[in-house]
């Protein structure tokens, strides 16, 4: 699946202490003892990313691992210690302040973990801020962000203070207020971590729907490797301040690179993740079958069907090529998560 | 409480530094005599600093003969008082004298003043908007108190001062404030200025201002504005300082340049902080409006001082609590606005009149009652004999009070004298100025480490060196006892209102309306029961330094966590353990903090009742007021800044380490 890249870092780095760009240029690759004896704090050390057109790309890890450094790094609000960061082939760290804001007016959008709403501003004027501040007249502002508002299921709070509002609600204004410049790409910092479990669920929901509508390429942070397994094309999980692994949550669950990862994808329901490709049998003979599936259903959906049949279902590819097969004992197998038997 | 520590090697120390302070205090004049070494007790005239030549030789420079090369600092001096005339001349007329042209005898009036009824509409009108019909009644009855107790015409000329003295108060606070939120080297150069201004006495610069800007209003209001800005550029700068990086993050994400950052971010985000600034502005320039009256400004505090200076008992409670009620009506107004949510949003289909009825309003009554005045005078001002007095009333009581309670009074106070005041007066003035600059030093490196004990001795030995020992010692013990008696009644009190919600109510209510009241105000009827002297100053230093003591310690009751209080209880602690065990300790940086407030609000009243016959530092700045003699007065008012910024170090120091101790810093 290959798409054109929308943002690409490299080898950035964001320390913290004395002079630490002079301590970068002397050190090009500090290990954690050279940071120490520099009484250097290493925030971002050599990331490396690549983002792809349309892609949810998630960025996990606890807190503390620097993910919200390194995303205030790929929107420049931190200036990186080095490294370079490319959006759409332009490099974003040799920006003049009038590019980066004119960049910031058309094409970044991002949201906050708590909401970071003008208390000052109603629903209306929030969402039109963005506007406002590059101009745009008002009726053309405000009749753009009713738009928006409607988009979220706010119509009709318009003329609300942001105080008057619950979390969520408060957050889907946050949402209508990045989206409101139709940026090209999208930041959420934790955006539904400040919010009770039910109602996260709920604007997960609601953030999948938006995406469906709006195929952004998006960069979302989170501490929830649950979230992030439900949300993400690919995950990069973070720890003091590295990129441990970046991968398909499938990939992460089945080959994780670290103890570290591993401990994360230890009790993920492995039905919901995995799909048939990776637990089917290769090769087909010829059959007969209970019937054909697609390589990219997941375990978890077509478990019903494949084990209440009596034979072996056939997997088909995206052209639908038969290559390969399943049978109740590798679904169940993925279920109960016993060793897959050879 | 664990006595033992009393005992223990660390407070051996402190036991050993009082003990030589003692012995050598009761001791010095026989010791002069003994070696026949006067220098003991009097620091040698040979020695001291010839300060105050040199500052009052380079004031008479500056007025007379410093330029810029363009224009003179006269000049510029007469051109600040121009910009800042003009409009108070406006305010002035639009309140109390009428617009008028012409001068003197020859002056015609143009238009009158506004009348009382629209001042007091304006004024409702304003309590509505900042918060409900309640507030708005409690402004209109205050008004209408000077009205009908016939203090109107006084009142709106302070009125008019502080109508210009707040919004340059406010702008310039403001303006300082942004300063130094973006130029970390404008907070830096800012802090110590700051420190000085808000710890250099009110009176200490009303003389060179006095003597740069000459007697009348105009000095009187930039003493207000100098006096009234500081606190408005720290609460500008921490306002800016604590809006939350999110927000500032989600304004550059917008794509805000620096200035719409600032005024469309930054300044609406914070402004219900910035208001808690404008509130304190307004106070502080009510407070000072009418100590300046000394220097020039007429008004309520005019009245009260000339009552004070004839003793005219009634005359000065009326006005007196003129001030009080005004304090509290614009304290109240301007607070409300500091809370208020922004209005509701009204439909956008309406007229003018329709989405502004309130200013509608006021533009109507202004019109009609302007119009109405030509015709019916009593419109216009309200009529003379229609207005109260209470002046015979407090007269009355004040001498029933005063016969019936004479023995009394004059037990207590002799008590308070012989048993307090005078030993402890004898003990700091004994202090020869040679140990006493030794033991501050001393005193300050022992809490706050070598660097603090010589800024201590520093500070002591230029008290000494302008020959002022003996009133800065006699100003030291003033405000001891005070601070004393005002933290023996405040922290119970506090405690008490911090466990207790109806307490907290009331001695809150109580707490507010004290320190809404000029600091003038507490020398009134101080004055009238225990006439001049140490004592009544003391009785008005405890009562205008109780707040800080109560309130911190109820604050810091309040805060501590619950699960502490619960960890005691479980523990099987009895009431009384748990005060003392548990709520105590755990609220003592609390209760340090609120020492530390006590002392400077104690110094800073201190040096007011001079005018009721203190031989302190403070008497020193008035008689420098009084002789219009710039180098005396700054020099004084500097060893009283000096006294409190070594109290405020030691203080903090030792709130500091007891934040340490208990893992909150």
């Amino acid at each position: 699946m290959q798409r054109p890249l929308k943002m690409v870092c490299r080898n950035v780095w964001k320390l913290y202490g004395p002079d630490p760009a002079a301590f970068l240029r002397t050190h090009p690759d500090p290990t954690s003892d050279q940071l120490r004896e520099g009484s250097m704090i290493g925030a971002v050390r050599a990331a490396d990313v690549q983002i792809g057109q349309g892609e949810i790309f998630v960025i996990m890890g606890l807190s503390g691992s620097g993910k919200s450094t390194l995303v205030r790094c790929l929107s420049r609000l931190i200036e990186p210690t080095g490294g370079e960061v490319l959006f759409d082939d332009q490099d974003l760290l040799a920006m003049s302040e009038h590019e980066l804001i004119q960049l910031r007016r058309k094409k970044i959008g991002m949201v906050f973990q708590n909401f970071a709403l003008l208390p000052h501003l109603t629903v209306l004027q929030n969402v039109a801020f963005p506007l406002d501040v590059q101009g745009v007249p008002r009726p053309k502002r405000e009749a753009r962000a009713r738009e928006m508002i409607e988009t979220v299921g706010l119509k009709g709070r318009e003329d609300y203070f942001p105080r008057q509002l619950s979390g969520g609600q408060q957050q889907r204004v946050g949402i209508a207020r990045s989206l409101v410049v139709e940026p090209e790409i999208w930041f959420l910092d934790e955006p539904f971590s400040a919010l009770d479990p039910l109602i996260r669920r709920e604007m997960q929901d609601e953030f999948l729907r938006l995406q469906g509508l709006l195929k952004k390429t998006i960069v979302f942070i989170t501490h929830d490797f649950d979230e992030a397994i439900r949300l993400a094309d690919r995950i990069a999980v973070m720890k003091d301040g590295r990129i441990v692994q970046t991968a398909t949550p499938e990939e992460l669950v089945m080959n994780p690179a670290t103890d570290y990862v591993a401990e994360f994808t230890h009790h993920i329901p492995r039905g919901k993740v995995l799909s048939l490709r990776s637990i089917m049998s290769p090769g087909t003979g010829d059959g007969p079958y209970a019937g054909d599936l697609k390589s990219t259903d997941r375990v978890a959906d077509v478990a019903d069907r494949v084990e209440a049949a009596d034979r072996p279902h056939r997997v088909l590819d995206a052209d639908n090529t038969p290559i390969g097969t399943v049978d109740g004992r590798a679904v169940i197998d993925v279920l109960i998560g016993r060793k897959a038997s050879a | 409480m664990n006595w033992r520590r009393l005992i223990a090697p660390r407070a051996l120390f402190w036991w050993g530094l009082l003990a030589v302070t003692w012995g050598l205090s009761s001791t010095s004049f026989q010791l002069y005599k003994a070696f026949d070494a006067r220098w003991i007790i009097r620091f040698p005239k040979a020695w001291e600093l010839p300060l105050e030549t040199w500052i009052s030789d380079a004031m008479r420079w500056l007025l007379e003969d410093a330029t810029f090369g363009l224009f003179t600092f006269r000049e510029l001096t007469r051109f600040i008082s121009a910009i800042i005339e003009v409009p108070y001349d406006v305010a002035r007329a639009a309140l109390a004298d009428g617009f008028v042209q012409g001068q003197g005898s020859n002056a015609v009036e143009i238009a009158p003043s506004l009348s009382w009824i629209a001042v007091i509409v304006i004024m409702v009108v304003l309590g509505r908007v900042a918060r409900d019909w309640g507030l708005a009644l409690l402004v209109g009855v205050c008004f209408l108190y000077l009205a009908i107790f016939g203090q109107w015409g006084s009142a709106m000329v302070t009125l008019a001062s502080v109508v210009i003295a707040v919004p340059i108060g406010v702008a310039g606070g403001l303006a300082l404030g942004i300063l130094s939120f973006r130029m970390p080297w404008v907070e830096r150069a800012l802090r110590p200025v700051l420190d000085l201004m808000q710890t250099v006495p009110v009176f200490a610069y009303l003389v060179p201002i006095l003597f740069l800007f000459g007697f009348g209003p105009v000095a009187a209001l930039v003493a207000t504005v100098i006096y009234a800005m500081p606190p408005m550029v720290r609460v500008s700068t921490v306002a800016l300082q604590t809006v939350p990086p999110e927000v500032v993050e989600a304004g550059q994400m917008a794509g805000c340049t620096k200035r719409q950052m600032m005024w469309k971010v930054l300044v609406p985000s914070a402004a219900p902080t910035l208001m808690v600034g404008v509130n304190q502005v307004i106070m502080l320039t009510l407070n000072m409006v009418i100590i300046a009256s000394m220097i020039g400004a007429g008004g309520l505090g005019f009245d009260v001082l000339s009552a004070l200076r004839r003793l005219d008992i009634g005359g000065g409670i009326e006005a007196g609590l003129a001030i009080v009620v005004m304090a509290i009506a614009l304290d109240r107004v301007s607070q409300a606005f500091s809370t208020r949510l922004p209005a509701e949003v009204k439909g956008r289909d309406l007229s003018y009149v329709q989405r502004h009825p309130w200013f509608a309003t006021v533009f109507a009554v202004v019109v009609l009652t302007y119009i109405a005045g030509l015709f019916v005078p009593t419109v216009q001002d309200y009529p003379d004999a229609a207005t109260l007095t209470t002046s015979a009333f407090w007269e009355d009581a004040m001498r029933y009070v005063n016969v019936t309670f004479f023995d009394t009074f004059e037990a207590i106070k002799d008590v308070f004298l012989t048993y307090l005041l005078l030993p402890v007066k004898r003990f700091f003035t004994g202090i020869p100025w040679a140990w006493g600059i030794i033991a501050a030093g001393l005193a300050a490196a022992r809490v706050g480490g070598w660097k603090l004990g010589v800024m201590a001795a520093l500070m002591t030995a230029f008290i000494a060196a302008n020959g002022l020992w003996n009133k800065a010692m006699i100003t030291v013990y003033l405000c001891g006892v005070s601070v004393l008696i005002a933290y023996a009644i405040g922290v119970p009190l506090g405690i008490w209102a911090g466990q207790n919600a109806r307490a907290h109510r009331w001695v809150g209510a109580f707490i507010d309306t004290l320190q809404t009241l000029p600091s003038f105000v507490y020398l009134i009827p101080v004055v009238m029961l225990f006439r001049v002297g140490d004592f009544s100053a003391m009785i008005a230093v405890v009562l205008y330094a109780l707040a800080p003591a109560v309130r911190y310690a109820a604050h810091g009751m309040r805060a501590i966590e619950p699960e502490m209080i619960e960890a005691g209880l479980v523990s099987g602690c009895t009431r009384r353990q748990l005060l003392w065990r548990v709520k105590l300790p755990l609220a003592a940086p609390s209760l340090l903090l609120g020492l530390n407030q006590t002392i400077m609000l104690a110094l800073s009243m201190l040096v007011i009742t001079a005018l009721v016959g203190t031989r302190d530092l403070g008497q020193e700045v008035y008689i420098a007021l009084t002789k219009a003699n710039t180098g005396q007065g700054i020099v004084a008012g500097l060893s009283v800044a000096f006294i409190a910024i070594i109290a405020d170090r030691i203080v903090s120091a030792m709130a500091r380490h007891s934040k340490e101790s208990l893992g909150l810093a």
